[in-house]
């Protein structure tokens, strides 16, 4: 159990930073729309590790069992929101992609870059 | 055995998400991330968070991956290999990463019930839930209730992307209303015969498993972003087989528009219900007989406003996108 919790973290970590070089290195919006994504999901994965309490079930209470422990549902409900606000943020980029795309003929960053200084 | 497979789903993440930096397609990539919010959701519920897993899965590996295609439709799907020297980027990343892994030590243990964020308020909610509110899935009854407002908040952070894209989208090139676009038999999959038949007898059922995850929140998994997802799921795979105009003609644009207003305005109305009968804002326990009577009425109405606002916010976002595709 030890093990997996420092493993969850690490994950978390290496996870946001390949997001976060995605949307570094790659001049394609495409591509850094998904940077985005993955470095959204590391942080979703970071709470619901946080949720976890040993031993404990889903935070559905089940009537007539008095010593159950339930995993803790604040950082669930935090995250089941986000993750749709995600998506409606995620389609709002998308749709500036298309845009840019009409605009340019492009959706690579250096080469909008280069239409711009002409 | 659960610990396994949890280090052997986290360690594909980290694969699948290499793959999607990696690779040059982006066709490729989007498939890839839809693969990773599956194994997201997996991952999730390994955590005990069945609600988020049922989320994540409705809408990252479902809804997600329908936008990024019927993006991808409309730009180049090969990604041009650049010369840009990306050691800055390699020497930040690692050195961040490097500096988290550290930082992990200093965390509490995995599960540890004294651990910070399992005290103060989660406890509490976990029991004055019977008491107060009565319904047995906590998570929905801090999203409706206890935390009402913040639930509000995110509905309008949803409410405002969905006008933004149809706001970005709405500039035409040219005039493209219901009647111009391509005839139906020319759209969707309908010369696929196995995709056509065997999509037909799933789209009832998922929209149907999208109102049992509508109106079971209290019980079960489950409540208005989850259901709005999987409703807007099964109604864009309607679009794919049958073409957008079926879709269309079913659920109009006009309905989807007024189906994300109601939404929002089902919901600030039910707070200000609360406030005419006496109570504050978002305050459901004036809305019945009793307390928790009225507990249930608000938490069923405010999640039936997310629900009706999150399908139609999808749904506009996919049309948006899909009338820009057949528009060419």
């Amino acid at each position: 159990m030890q093990i997996l919790g420092y493993y969850n973290y690490w994950v978390f970590a290496v996870l946001l930073m390949i997001g976060l070089y995605a949307v570094m290195s790659r001049p394609n919006l495409i591509k850094k729309l998904l940077g985005m994504a993955i470095f959204q999901a590391a942080v979703f994965l970071l709470y619901i590790t946080m949720d976890k309490v040993e031993g404990g079930t889903a935070p559905i209470l089940r009537a007539g069992v008095a010593d159950e422990i339930y995993s803790n549902p604040v950082p669930q409900v935090l995250i089941l929101t986000a993750i749709v606000v995600g998506i409606a943020t995620l389609a709002l980029g998308l749709a500036i992609v298309v845009r840019i795309h009409e605009e340019y003929g492009t959706i690579e960053e250096d080469e909008i870059r280069r239409q711009d200084r002409e | 055995m659960i610990t396994l497979f949890g280090v052997f789903i986290l360690s594909l993440l980290v694969i699948t998400a290499i793959g999607i930096v990696r690779s040059t397609n982006l066709f490729a990539a989007v498939m890839l991330a839809g693969l990773f919010s599956l194994q997201m959701a997996a991952m999730f519920f390994i955590l005990d968070a069945a609600d988020v897993a049922l989320t994540e899965a409705a809408v990252g590996a479902g809804v997600a991956t329908v936008l990024l295609l019927s993006a991808l439709a409309l730009l180049d799907d090969e990604e041009r290999r650049t010369r840009r020297s990306r050691w800055a980027a390699i020497a930040v990343s690692l050195a961040t990463t490097l500096l988290m892994i550290y930082a992990t030590f200093e965390k509490p243990r995995f599960g540890d019930p004294l651990a910070p964020a399992n005290q103060h308020v989660a406890p509490w909610y976990l029991e004055n839930t019977p008491e107060l509110i009565d319904v047995p899935n906590v998570v929905t009854a801090i999203l409706a209730s206890f935390r009402g407002y913040d639930t509000l908040g995110e509905l309008f952070v949803i409410f405002t992307a969905g006008t933004g894209v149809l706001f970005v989208l709405a500039q035409r090139r040219r005039d493209t209303r219901f009647a111009r676009l391509p005839n139906a038999d020319a759209q969707g999959l309908r010369h696929h015969l196995v995709p056509r038949v065997v999509g037909r007898l799933l789209v009832p059922f998922i929209v149907l498993f999208g109102l049992y995850v509508q109106f079971h929140a209290d019980f079960g998994p489950g409540g208005g972003f989850q259901a709005g997802a999987l409703v807007s799921a099964g109604f864009v795979l309607f679009a794919l087989l049958e073409g957008e105009r079926a879709a269309l003609r079913v659920l109009p644009r006009r309905v989807l528009a007024g189906m994300i207003v109601l939404g929002a305005l089902l919901f600030v109305g039910v707070g200000v219900a609360g406030m005419l009968l006496g109570g504050n804002f978002l305050d459901y326990s004036v809305l019945g007989a009793t307390p928790v009577a009225g507990q249930h009425v608000g938490i069923l109405l405010v999640e039936l406003g997310v629900g009706i606002t999150v399908t139609g916010v999808l749904l506009t976002i996919f049309h948006a996108f899909a009338a820009r595709v057949s528009e060419r």
